[in-house]
């Protein structure tokens, strides 16, 4: 018992740890962003991972998050925090609205759906002079009091998103063992055999959906808060999409630690390669992006943590005395 | 009606060509393999680009480009075919968007790496200037393009429909086993409709290219339009698509007109998720 619980230990205490030991605000920026993007790239596992379907626009709720906190602040004078809320319902109802007539049909449709979204509403902020059209919207520039969430330091913001990453994977937990888990599991291995053992497929792929649109969402809100600012590229861009999607499919898709490895791996990656390379990177690290998220489908769809438990599994197997069953929800 | 809406709805038809026939090469590896190619719109904006490059070595237009597009393309597709969708088909759902996404990516950046983000055209004449029929001004790279496009998609429905290849295609569409018995390979096949559809992308990229403007990120608005043309005719129909291409070239030449150019995008993308809504089938189409 002792022994399972010391890696984990270990871990959570670096994890709590990092900014005091790298306490330079390179360091703490990287950090706070590392767990920035865990929080959408687990929000994303809820529906592409464990329900199985691919969402390439979930930047959409990511955008809805930051303008509803930007627009508390700009237009009504209110902390961003009072936005969150609103920028969760609206992402649900988006989501309803995406999900209701795709999540009947083959996989591709909704994948479709959410790309066609995504860019719908990118084009229609654009031309929205109420949300800033092309120039965004602006938070408070001093802050006012610490409920406008704006600091210089990266160090509150890291135990902020800290916190919120963990009640979004305590949810992803919980729903995952729950009822509505089971449900999901068995949709995304046959969904014709989980509807004929009266599982409510669509119903529960539904839910799964808006669930992940809420909690991606309020990283939005923090992304915003965060940087004082939102614009139609920052918000509500296809890379976003991009970068919340390979994190979560290199760590491991459906795997509760997966975007969070995921995360840990990339935003470092781009940050340096953006450092190395000036202006020149950002087109590079996007090639390099397209080339990893086409290795893993090809060679390892399940994403490093599953290679890591498969090997693991081995490794185990070879004293007689503990073996270790395969990961059963390796596809 | 007046002469500037027939002239507007004219070049609505013949953009919409265009987009039949980089829509039907979409439409076709669907219906044969059931996988989407979120790369479509990038092949379609690499055919621009090596129409672009033909034209600075060699000051050729489209005559020369067209073809050459289409030959490097196909070869892509066969490429891409065996490195990446043979294996991803056998994978989840996760894998077989992911693959293809991937690509997406890897494309759109490599040109934007390679060429830089600028918007970069061909010479306005390159194909001869404008000129007056029965009183419409009409561009003579658009009809070249509108009518060329047209003539290749009918061509490819007439391919898949009377000649014994395109019986074989539908046979390992229908079942793949099956028509392995029959002595057909599926993985031939397969290949072919790939290099059919991605050669069809070159030729429209080429094509478009004499009057579009040329920008790595192109990709993903015409991928996104040969979303719509494709659930608007019916997934696997040529026809559908040609029709629903038509249609959409049309719609966004009026919303461009009447509403103004910015919205014309927001029209398309609205008309895709309606139609989702009320009629997932398409036009056409079977379910």
């Amino acid at each position: 018992m002792i022994r399972r619980l010391l890696w984990p230990s270990v871990v959570l205490a670096l994890v709590l740890a990092y900014p005091l030991l790298f306490s330079t605000p390179f360091q703490q920026r990287l950090g706070a962003l590392v767990l920035l993007y865990a929080i959408a790239a687990s929000a994303w596992n809820i529906v592409g991972g464990y329900a199985g379907q691919v969402s390439v626009g979930h930047v959409v709720f990511f955008g809805c998050g930051a303008y509803a906190a930007m627009s508390a602040y700009a237009h009504f004078g209110l902390s961003p925090l009072v936005g969150i809320p609103m920028g969760i319902l609206l992402s649900a109802g988006i989501a309803a609205v995406i999900g209701v007539p795709t999540l009947r049909l083959s996989g591709h449709y909704f994948s479709m759906a959410t790309i066609a979204v995504a860019e719908l509403a990118r084009l229609i902020v654009t031309n929205t002079n109420y949300l800033g059209a092309a120039v965004g919207l602006s938070g408070p520039t001093v802050p006012r009091n610490v409920f406008d969430l704006s600091f210089i330091s990266a160090l509150p913001y890291y135990y902020l998103f800290l916190t919120v990453l963990a009640l979004t994977l305590g949810i992803t937990w919980w729903m995952a063992n729950s009822r509505m888990g089971f449900y999901l599991r068995a949709i995304r291995d046959s969904e014709r055999a989980a509807r004929s053992l009266g599982a409510p497929a669509s119903r529960t792929k539904l839910y799964a959906f808006m669930l992940s649109a809420g909690l991606t969402s309020v990283a939005g809100a923090l992304y915003a808060m965060m940087f004082g600012f939102v614009d139609p590229e920052s918000g509500l861009g296809i890379l976003i999409s991009v970068k919340i999607l390979i994190m979560a499919a290199l760590g491991g898709a459906g795997l509760l630690f997966g975007p969070l490895v995921g995360a840990a791996i990339l935003v470092p990656l781009e940050e340096i390669s953006n450092n190395l390379l000036g202006g020149k990177g950002a087109g590079l690290t996007f090639v390099l992006y397209g080339a990893i998220i086409v290795l893993i489908a090809r060679f390892q769809p399940g994403g490093i943590l599953t290679l890591i438990k498969r090997l693991w599994a081995k490794r185990r197997k070879m004293p007689a005395h503990a073996v270790a069953p395969e990961p059963s929800h390796a596809p | 009606m007046s002469t500037i809406l027939v002239q507007v709805i004219v070049g609505g038809l013949l953009l919409g060509a265009v987009y039949a026939l980089f829509s039907s090469g979409l439409t076709l590896v669907w219906g044969m393999m059931n996988i989407v190619n979120f790369a479509h719109g990038d092949f379609v904006m690499l055919g621009m680009y090596v129409a672009f490059v033909v034209y600075s070595l060699f000051g050729a237009g489209p005559l020369l480009g067209a073809p050459i597009a289409a030959l490097v393309l196909a070869t892509l597709g066969i490429i891409v075919y065996f490195g990446l969708i043979r294996e991803i088909m056998k994978g989840p759902m996760l894998a077989q968007i992911l693959g293809t996404f991937g690509l997406a990516l890897l494309l759109r950046y490599s040109a934007f790496w390679w060429f830089g983000a600028n918007f970069l055209t061909l010479p306005e004449n390159i194909v001869g200037g404008t000129f007056d029929i029965l009183g419409l001004r009409i561009q003579a790279s658009r009809l070249l393009a509108g009518g060329v496009a047209l003539l290749v998609t009918l061509g490819l429905h007439l391919l898949l429909t009377r000649t014994s290849l395109g019986s074989k295609m539908l046979a390992v569409a229908e079942d793949s086993t099956a028509a392995q018995l029959m002595g057909i390979r599926p993985d031939s096949m397969q290949a072919v409709a790939w290099a059919i559809a991605a050669g069809a992308t070159g030729l429209a990229g080429a094509l478009i290219a004499t009057f579009f403007y040329i920008v790595p990120t192109v990709g993903e608005t015409l991928g996104i339009v040969a979303f719509v043309t494709v659930s608007l005719g019916g997934f696997g129909s040529v026809p559908g698509a040609l029709m629903a291409g038509l249609l959409i070239g049309v719609i966004e030449s009026l919303s461009a007109y009447l509403i103004g150019a910015v919205y014309k995008d927001i029209v398309v993308y609205s008309l895709f998720l309606g139609f989702l809504w009320f009629r997932p089938q398409g036009l056409m189409g079977k379910t």
